[in-house]
C-alpha cells in the first residue's frame, strides 16, 4: 500500500491544500495519506475528486472538511470544527471526536460519522437525488435544529451517553423537513419538533434500515459486540416530513 | 357564498366579422380563455393575463385585449387592482405571488439624469472610424504593478526587460460590458436557457445559471457561464463549479431581498430534478440565509472554500439586495476575498415572489451603485473588487448611466427575456407561460425556437454595444474604463439637492 505523509506543522490553509493536491496529482496510485499536526487548517479534502484513497487527520481539521469532496475516505483523529461534509457529493468523513455546527450541511451524498456530539444545525438541508443518499450518524447529542430544512437522506443520532427511555435535549428538531428520515435513540415528544415535522412509527423495516450503519459506527469506532446489539435494540423515534411540499399552502392559488 | 366582487382586469374581444374559426386562439392560450361553441369564440376573459400570446398568433387580427374600463367605481385609491388582492386574501387566507419586477410606480432615477456630450473645447470622438474600447475584465485588479528589470543580450546588445512581479487575480474578460444574469433552469425552459448561452458565447459575454445547476446541454458552452451557488446548493458539486468561468454565490435578489428561493414541486420536471439533484416533485426550497454564512468572516469562508474546490483560478462573485446599508456591505464583502459584488435593484425581476416584496422592498439600482462606488473609494477598497449593477436595466442609455454612476458591467434580465418574446404579463410563477420561456410543459417550451430566440438576444447585446460606442464617442470618450465612475459626465433633471447628492451628480446647467 502506497503511503505518504504531509507535516501541516506551521502551514497555512493554502500551502497545506496546494501540497495536497500536489501530492495527490504526482502520485496517481496513492493509498493513503497522512496529515500531521494539522490545527485548525480549513477546506482540507475540499473538492478532492479520488476513489479508493484514505486521509488521515492528525489533529484538529478547521472548517468545511471534505466539502465537495467526491469519493475519498477521511479520517479524523481528534475533533472537527464547523461543517465537516458540506456539501458533500461521495466519500466517508469518520471523525473520532466531536464537531461543530451545520455538520453535514447540504451534504448529497456520502457519509459522515462522528463519535461524539455535534453542534446546532447538523444535517440541515441534506439532500438525495437517485442514487445520490446522505448518511450522517452521531454518537453522542445533537444541538437544536438537528436536520433543519432536510430534503433527503438519514440522519442517526445515537445519543450514547444516555439510555434508550431518557428524553432527548434538542429543540425544532427537523424545521422545514421535506424529504428523508431521522432516527434518535430515545425519547422526543412533539413538542421538540419544528414546522412541517411528524413523529411516525418505528417499525422492524426501520430497524433493518438502521442496522447496517450501526454496525459500520461500531467497527469505525471500535465498539464492542455487546455495545453494537445495546444499540440495534434500543429505543427510537423516527423523524420524518408531513409532506414533500410543506409550503404549498402558503401561496395563493388564484391566477393574478 | 359571497360572489367575487371584483370584475376582470382585462377585456377579450374577438371580432366575430374578422374571426375565421381557425381556433388557434383556443391551442395558444395556455390559460384556457378561449373556448369554441357552435359558431363562436366564447371567452373567459377572468383567466387572462394579457401576455398577448393570442393576439400575436391570431392570423385575422381578430382579437384585441385590452384594459376593461368598466370596473366599477373609480377610485384614486381603491383601484380594482387593489380590490382584486383584497378579495383574493380573503378568499384564500395566503401569499399573494407574482412574477417579473416592481411593478409600481417608484421614480426612476435612470430617466432623470442626462448625459453630457463634447463641443468644441474638447471634441467628440468618430467611433464609426475611431476604436473603442469596450473590453471589460472583471474581477480584483492589483493596486500598484510591480516590475523585475532583466537584463538581456539580444543580436549582441543588452536590453533591459521588465517582468511583471505582481500576481494578477483571475478576472473574466468581457467584449461589452453587459451580460445576462441568474435566471435558473427551472424557473425558464431549458430553451430559453439554450438561446440566452448561444447569444453569450456569439457576443463575447456570459450568462448566469441561476441556482439550478447546469443542465448538460450546456455544458460546452462553460466559457461563457457563470455557475450560482445559493443557500439551496441546488445542483452544486465540484463538476458543476468547474464548469463555469467564474462562480457568484447568491445572498440576496432584487425582486425579493432578505428571502430566500423557492421553486414549486410542480415544476420540478424530470429534467429539472436531474439538474438539480432533487427528487421530482418535491419543493426546491432555498432558504432566507446561508446555513453557514452569519457573518462577513463566514461568508469569507464560503468565497474560499469555492475557490479550494476551483484551485484558485475562478473569480468569485457576491449577489446582493439593493438594500439601505448596501455600502457597508458591499465594503465588508470587498474585504472577504470576492472579486465583484452584484448589487441587484428593486426592479429586478424573478419567476416567483411574494408581490408584497417584490412591490415594496428593496431601493432603487441608481443610488445603491452611487452609494458603493463612494464607499468602496473612501475606503481605498475600490479594486479590490468589481460592481455588477442589475435590476430594471432596459436600455444602453441605462447601461452608460450605471457604468458613469460606479459599475463595472451589468447583468440584464428581464430585457433578454423580452428580446425572447416575453410580453412582462407577470405570470411566470404559474409555470404556464404561453412564450415557452418561463415554463417546464414541453408543448410550451418547444415554442420557443432556439436559434431565432439566440438571434434575438445577441442582436439586442449587439446593438446596444453599438449604441454605447455612439454614446462614449460623444462624451469623447474611447474606453469605458475611463467611464466608470465618471459622474461629471452625468447631470440630474427634477431632482432634489438630497437626491443629486446621493447620486454624487451635478444639477443640469452647472
Amino acid at each position: 500500500m502506497k503511503e505518504l505523509k504531509i507535516d501541516a506543522n506551521d502551514m497555512d490553509y493554502r500551502e497545506l491544500n496546494e501540497k495536497i493536491h500536489e501530492v495527490l496529482d504526482e502520485n496517481k496510485d496513492l493509498e493513503k495519506l497522512v496529515l500531521e499536526n494539522v490545527l485548525g487548517q480549513r477546506f482540507i479534502g475540499n473538492g478532492i475528486s479520488r476513489k479508493d484513497l484514505t486521509m488521515i487527520v492528525n489533529g484538529v481539521p478547521g472548517g468545511d472538511l471534505g466539502m465537495f469532496m467526491k469519493g475519498p475516505k477521511v479520517v479524523v483523529n481528534g475533533n472537527a470544527d464547523h461543517a465537516p461534509g458540506n456539501t458533500m457529493d461521495e466519500g466517508f468523513v469518520v471523525i473520532h471526536g466531536s464537531s461543530g455546527d451545520v455538520t453535514g450541511h447540504s451534504m448529497r451524498g456520502g457519509k459522515v460519522y462522528v463519535q461524539g456530539n455535534v453542534g446546532y444545525r447538523s444535517g440541515i438541508h441534506m439532500k438525495e437525488y437517485k442514487y445520490k443518499f446522505p448518511v450522517l450518524v452521531i454518537g453522542g447529542a445533537a444541538k437544536d435544529f438537528l436536520g433543519e430544512y432536510m430534503a433527503g437522506g438519514i440522519i442517526l443520532n445515537l445519543n450514547m451517553d444516555q439510555e434508550d427511555t431518557e428524553k432527548i435535549e434538542g429543540r425544532m428538531i427537523a424545521t422545514g423537513i421535506h424529504g428523508g428520515v431521522i432516527y434518535i435513540r430515545g425519547i422526543v415528544e412533539s413538542s421538540q419538533l419544528g414546522i412541517a415535522a411528524d413523529i411516525k412509527e418505528f417499525t422492524e423495516e426501520d430497524i433493518e434500515k438502521i442496522k447496517p450503519y450501526i454496525e459500520e459506527f461500531c467497527a469505525e469506532f471500535g465498539y464492542s459486540n455487546e455495545v453494537k446489539e445495546k444499540l440495534i435494540n434500543s429505543k427510537y423515534t423516527k423523524i420524518a416530513p408531513i409532506s414533500s411540499r410543506p409550503f404549498q399552502k402558503l401561496y395563493t392559488p388564484d391566477l393574478r | 357564498m359571497i360572489p367575487s366582487t371584483v370584475p376582470p382586469k382585462y377585456k377579450v374581444f374577438v371580432d366575430p366579422e374578422r374571426c375565421m374559426l381557425c381556433e388557434r386562439c383556443t391551442t395558444e392560450c395556455s390559460w384556457g380563455v378561449y373556448r369554441r361553441q357552435g359558431n363562436k369564440i366564447l371567452t373567459y376573459p377572468n383567466r387572462c393575463g394579457a401576455c398577448l400570446r393570442c393576439v400575436s398568433n391570431c392570423p385575422r387580427d381578430a382579437i384585441t385585449v385590452t384594459l376593461n374600463q368598466s370596473c366599477g367605481r373609480e377610485h384614486p385609491v381603491w383601484t380594482p387592482e387593489v380590490k382584486q388582492d383584497v378579495v383574493t386574501q380573503a378568499k384564500s387566507g395566503c401569499i399573494l405571488l407574482s412574477g417579473m419586477g416592481n411593478a409600481k410606480e417608484y421614480p426612476i432615477y435612470f430617466d432623470k439624469i442626462v448625459l453630457d456630450a463634447c463641443q468644441v473645447t474638447n471634441p467628440s470622438i468618430d467611433p464609426l472610424r475611431e476604436p473603442m474600447e469596450l473590453r471589460t475584465y472583471v474581477g480584483k485588479k492589483p493596486e500598484k504593478l510591480e516590475f523585475e528589470y532583466v537584463e538581456e543580450e539580444i543580436d549582441g546588445k543588452k536590453v533591459k526587460k521588465a517582468k511583471l512581479e505582481t500576481k494578477i487575480a483571475p478576472n473574466i474578460k468581457l467584449n461589452t460590458p453587459i451580460m445576462i444574469g441568474h435566471m435558473s433552469y427551472g424557473a425558464l425552459s431549458l430553451n430559453a436557457h439554450k438561446a440566452m448561452a448561444k447569444a453569450v458565447k456569439e457576443c463575447g459575454t456570459f450568462m448566469g445559471t441561476g441556482e439550478g445547476g447546469l443542465h448538460r446541454d450546456l455544458y460546452g458552452y462553460s466559457d461563457s457561464i457563470i455557475t450560482q451557488v445559493a443557500s439551496g446548493r441546488f445542483g452544486v458539486n465540484s463538476e458543476y463549479l468547474n464548469k463555469g468561468a467564474a462562480i457568484e454565490i447568491k445572498i440576496g435578489q432584487g425582486a425579493k431581498p432578505g428571502i430566500g428561493g423557492h421553486l414549486p414541486g410542480e415544476k420540478v420536471s424530470a429534467e429539472v430534478s436531474m439538474t438539480r439533484m432533487i427528487p421530482q416533485g418535491s419543493d426546491a426550497i432555498s432558504p432566507a440565509p446561508h446555513h453557514d454564512i452569519y457573518s462577513i468572516e463566514d461568508l469569507a469562508q464560503l468565497i474560499r472554500s469555492l475557490k479550494e474546490a476551483t484551485r484558485w483560478k475562478m473569480p468569485v462573485f457576491v449577489k446582493i439586495s439593493a438594500v439601505h446599508n448596501v455600502a457597508a456591505i458591499a465594503n465588508g464583502i470587498a474585504t472577504s476575498d470576492a472579486d465583484a459584488v452584484v448589487i441587484d435593484g428593486f426592479k429586478g425581476g424573478t419567476g416567483a415572489a411574494p408581490k408584497v416584496f417584490r412591490d415594496n422592498v428593496g431601493i432603487p439600482i441608481e443610488v445603491a451603485i452611487a452609494a458603493v462606488d463612494d464607499r468602496l473609494r473612501e475606503q481605498g477598497n475600490r479594486h479590490k473588487i468589481s460592481i455588477i449593477a442589475s435590476g430594471g436595466i432596459r436600455n444602453s442609455a441605462d447601461v452608460f448611466k450605471s457604468i458613469a454612476l460606479g459599475a463595472d458591467a451589468v447583468y440584464i434580465g428581464t430585457a433578454a427575456m423580452v428580446a425572447m418574446g416575453c410580453t412582462v404579463c407577470g405570470r411566470c410563477y404559474t409555470g404556464q407561460c404561453a412564450w415557452g420561456i418561463a415554463t417546464q410543459k414541453p408543448e410550451l417550451v418547444k415554442r420557443l425556437e432556439v436559434d431565432d430566440a439566440a438571434r434575438r438576444v445577441a442582436n439586442l447585446i449587439h446593438a446596444w454595444t453599438h449604441e454605447i460606442q455612439e454614446l462614449l464617442g460623444a462624451a469623447g470618450i474611447n474606453s469605458i474604463e475611463s467611464l466608470r465612475g465618471n459622474r461629471d459626465r452625468l447631470r440630474g433633471v427634477g431632482l432634489s439637492e438630497i437626491e443629486l447628492n446621493t447620486l454624487g451628480i451635478k444639477q443640469a446647467g452647472m
